[in-house]
């Protein structure tokens, strides 16, 4: 909308209009955004740490995304290559929804290479190709509070994180070591961030975890629902809670591949066929499709250096395991 | 050497005023104050503990017993009052942080009511287990195995260890909770009603393993009780509180058998 | 300090004077009672004092207030410690206590101890507190409890389960067990047949040796003839007499 009130209603209803024209650019309002960012750079000083914020109404129901995208317009500039991935796959209707909406009101190029992307929008994944210091990956949270696995009330869990309280997670961890032998947490593995907030990573596989550690880009977490907004800057050190003697582990695909490209270090799902027949295939589709075209192309070929630990499978441990296992109890 | 030095100890609840203090106790039969209505749970309640010394608090229901066991265990805060604990200072006036890690690391609490003393959907080891976590253990089997220690130490089936603390008898949870109050070897225990709610066979013997860890130990303790006779089989020196107040304090014994309060002398007097 | 001292000129182990205990009974109108009214006498290292007297006469009343299990109104009980000499009336609860777990023993006539703990544990408890091994404690208890005769059955089973006569025995080496410098013993043997109670007191002497200062009430005419040194007799809350074993009233 430009600065000026319409003065009537035809020119609120320009049937003309379309694109940029009627809105803002990048849709958000001029205060929402700078709203946002306020937060987004409060939440970058206190890694790890949520901060509340006016979430907007937006165009899709809560739930769908909401805060990934008013913190991704709220970065985004004329120059900016977007990229929106939902669970590893950028065709989704979610994924080229968002897309759209980032296209058509913010002027940006947009992609499905990683490599090419300043800004990207993913939910459940962080790709699996090495992002870089130019890069951001804005994740959309559903659950902001780790803790709330733990209690329910939100109340006592803020003061928990004002006291760096955790010792009920580790309960929590106690048990479920108890109960399965091993850690029982897929998805939002809770992560000590700085040694002093425990955070919720959104739902990404345990694989993704040890890629928050020390990575060369800036992670932004946003929840619309919640109105909560965290971050791990640059450098920064993520810990997956874990017993010394119980080491966090990332999944592992036994002897599968991908059956598209064959990639035997990639975070794999089983998907069935239409001929009715289960087989595993890379969750990014992006990268696979890499992999495909050139079997030999590594998580690190577009940069220079090639000694960046990023998760599992970037040559150190093939088998995608971290640590050193742990023991049987 | 002394370990916990209470002095002073006040809990008003309601707005209070200066007519609180000097209008309520013993000698007015009355704990609430008939000038701002203010309830004066406990007031001016001073003593001290040392290693290894167990002090007993009886008195009725509303006496101001609970109330001062809620203080030492940091549950409550005090309306005035300092309780020194060796090496720490007032910790009722430490900040929270700091609270926190006096009570996770230098005081064990066993509640009257089970509720406040275990979380029953945790297992009872993951209950011990949760002490010594506060506390920053960080390795699985060395918890397992202070955790299975402590099991034998307060005679809870080691092979229970695994199981719902809901599925626990009163007598074992009571255990459980013993154990996790001496899980980092505090220096201060404070029972809370120990026995109630117990069989009378189950009571003895919660007593006896408790007696036996403390003098091993060599731990202070508060046992606050209603019932004479739990204070008289583990105190060394007992107070005895009414309306808030202590009437008298002296040697367990000298106070059974020779009260000089006339309200300590009723209370023997009521014994069955 | 008061410098009272026996006919050898020596310090003795205890030396009471002036001893009240006056009870006020709230319960009743304020009414005032009187337990013992100006006692005095002294027990020397190894001396066996008893103390006779009819029901009701104060005797243990004396001995409560030795043990400070009652709290004296007046006088002194000064109870030499071998390095400096303590009033048991006036001084802090805190040296009582701690007395209590070393010099002072008190034997009373009924066993109170926490239900369910076997008669061996029962017996090594104090001496486990003073320092003693788990097994070591034991191994005196059991050594005891034969002594009086106790059926080895028993000695793993609960006290409240048994006659008077063993829960007295149970009690009786409870109290001896860590040899106490002065020991109290109130009617230790009133429920024990004859030829256990011999036992008793054989073991009395041979365990203790000569050192323990003892002051006892005893009901049996022959026992006191036995076993004491001296005799006191109260009646009515007074001393009324103190005479030596086998002789004349003085």
């Amino acid at each position: 909308m430009t600065d000026a009130e319409p003065e009537s209603l035809e020119e609120l209803h320009d049937p003309s209009s379309e694109g940029l024209e009627g809105y803002n650019y990048a849709y958000l309002d001029e205060h929402t955004k700078r709203e946002v960012r306020r937060a987004t750079l409060k939440a970058i000083s206190i890694p790890g740490h949520q901060v509340p914020y006016a979430s907007r109404a937006m165009p899709l129901a809560r739930g769908w995304g909401t805060g990934g995208i008013q913190a991704s317009l709220s970065l985004l500039g004329p120059d900016d290559v977007f990229k929106v991935i939902d669970q590893g796959s950028d065709a989704s209707v979610n994924a080229a929804n968002i897309r759209r909406l980032a296209e058509t009101t913010a002027d940006i190029e947009t992609t499905t290479d990683t490599t090419a992307a300043s800004v990207i929008q993913t939910r459940h994944r962080i790709p699996e190709e090495v992002l870089t210091d130019d890069q951001i990956l804005v994740l959309q949270v559903p659950v902001t509070d780790a803790l709330r696995r733990v209690d329910g009330s939100d109340d006592r869990n803020r003061t928990r994180h004002a006291h760096a309280d955790y010792s009920k997670m580790w309960v929590a961890l106690y048990e479920s070591v108890v109960q399965w032998g091993e850690v029982d947490i897929g998805a939002r593995y809770p992560v000590m961030v700085e040694g002093r907030y425990l955070m919720d990573p959104s739902p990404i596989p345990r694989w993704d975890v040890p890629k928050l550690h020390d990575a060369d880009n800036l992670f932004v977490f946003a929840a619309g629902r919640e109105a909560r907004i965290y971050a791990i800057p640059p450098h920064t050190d993520v810990e997956p809670l874990a017993f010394e003697d119980r080491s966090f582990r990332v999944e592992h695909f036994d002897e599968e591949a991908c059956d598209a490209c064959g990639s035997t270090d990639t975070f794999l799902t089983e998907v069935e066929g239409e001929d009715g027949e289960r087989r595993f295939a890379c969750n990014d589709t992006s990268f696979c499709e890499k992999r495909q075209r050139n079997s030999d192309c590594a998580k690190d070929d577009h940069l220079e250096r090639s000694d960046i630990a990023w998760g599992p499978g970037t040559g150190i441990d093939p088998n995608g395991f971290v640590g050193d296992g742990g023991e049987d109890i | 050497m002394t370990f916990l030095d209470a002095d002073g100890l006040t809990k008003v609840y309601g707005e209070g005023c200066s007519a609180c203090l000097a209008t309520t106790g013993p000698e007015y039969d009355r704990n609430r104050c008939p000038e701002c209505d203010s309830v004066v749970a406990c007031a001016d309640v001073s003593f001290e503990v040392r290693d290894g010394e167990v002090l007993g608090i009886v008195g009725e229901s509303g006496s101001g017993k609970s109330s001062v066991a809620e203080i030492l265990a940091l549950d409550a805060d005090a309306t005035a009052g300092t309780a020194t604990i060796r090496g720490h200072g007032d910790v009722l006036d430490a900040d929270y942080q700091r609270r926190r890690e006096i009570r996770d690391e230098h005081l064990g609490m066993v509640h009257q009511h089970v509720h406040d003393g275990l979380n029953l959907s945790f297992t009872g080891g993951g209950n011990v287990a949760e002490k010594l976590l506060s506390a920053g253990w960080r390795h699985y089997g060395d918890i397992r195995s202070r955790v299975r220690g402590l099991f034998e130490e307060t005679e809870v089936p080691v092979d229970r260890m695994d199981d719902s603390a809901e599925t626990y008898s009163g007598g074992m949870q009571r255990r459980v909770q013993i154990a996790k109050a001496i899980a980092n070897d505090p220096g201060l225990v404070v029972l809370d009603e120990p026995t109630t709610g117990l069989d009378v066979s189950v009571q003895a013997r919660v007593l006896d393993t408790f007696r036996r860890l403390q003098r091993e130990q060599d731990v202070a303790t508060v046992v606050v009780s209603h019932d004479l006779s739990v204070v008289r089989l583990l105190a060394d020196r007992v107070l005895v509180m009414r309306q808030g107040r202590i009437v008298e304090a002296g040697l367990t014994d000298r106070v059974m058998e020779d009260p000089h309060h006339e309200y300590t002398q009723t209370l023997i007097n009521s014994i069955i | 300090m008061s410098t009272s001292t026996n006919s050898d000129g020596e310090q003795p182990r205890l030396a009471v004077t002036d001893l009240s205990k006056r009870f006020q009974m709230h319960v009743v109108d304020g009414r005032e009672v009187v337990g013992l009214d100006s006692v005095e006498f002294d027990v020397a290292a190894g001396e066996f004092l008893a103390v006779v007297g009819e029901s009701g006469s104060g005797k243990s009343s004396l001995l409560k207030c030795l043990h400070r299990t009652y709290e004296p109104t007046d006088g002194t009980i000064e109870y030499d410690t071998g390095d400096s000499v303590v009033d048991l009336a006036t001084c802090n609860e805190r040296t009582i206590l701690s007395l209590r777990g070393t010099d002072v023993g008190y034997v009373s006539q009924f066993l109170r101890e926490i239900p369910r703990v076997p008669a061996v544990d029962v017996v090594a408890r104090p001496l486990r507190e003073s320092g003693s091994s788990p097994e070591q404690a034991r191994e005196t208890a059991r050594g005891l409890l034969e002594r009086l005769q106790l059926p080895r059955e028993l000695f793993d089973a609960y006290p409240a389960t048994f006659s008077g006569g063993e829960r007295q025995r149970v009690n009786f080496a409870r109290g001896i067990a860590p040899r106490p410098r002065l020991l109290l013993l109130d009617e230790p043997t009133s429920a024990l047949d004859p030829e256990t109670r011999e036992h008793a007191l054989k073991l009395l002497r041979d365990y203790l040796g000569d050192d323990t200062a003892v002051v006892g009430v005893f009901h049996n005419h022959d026992v006191v003839e036995r076993v004491a040194d001296r005799v006191l007799t109260i009646d009515d809350a007074r001393v009324v007499d103190v005479r030596p074993t086998g002789g004349e009233s003085t």
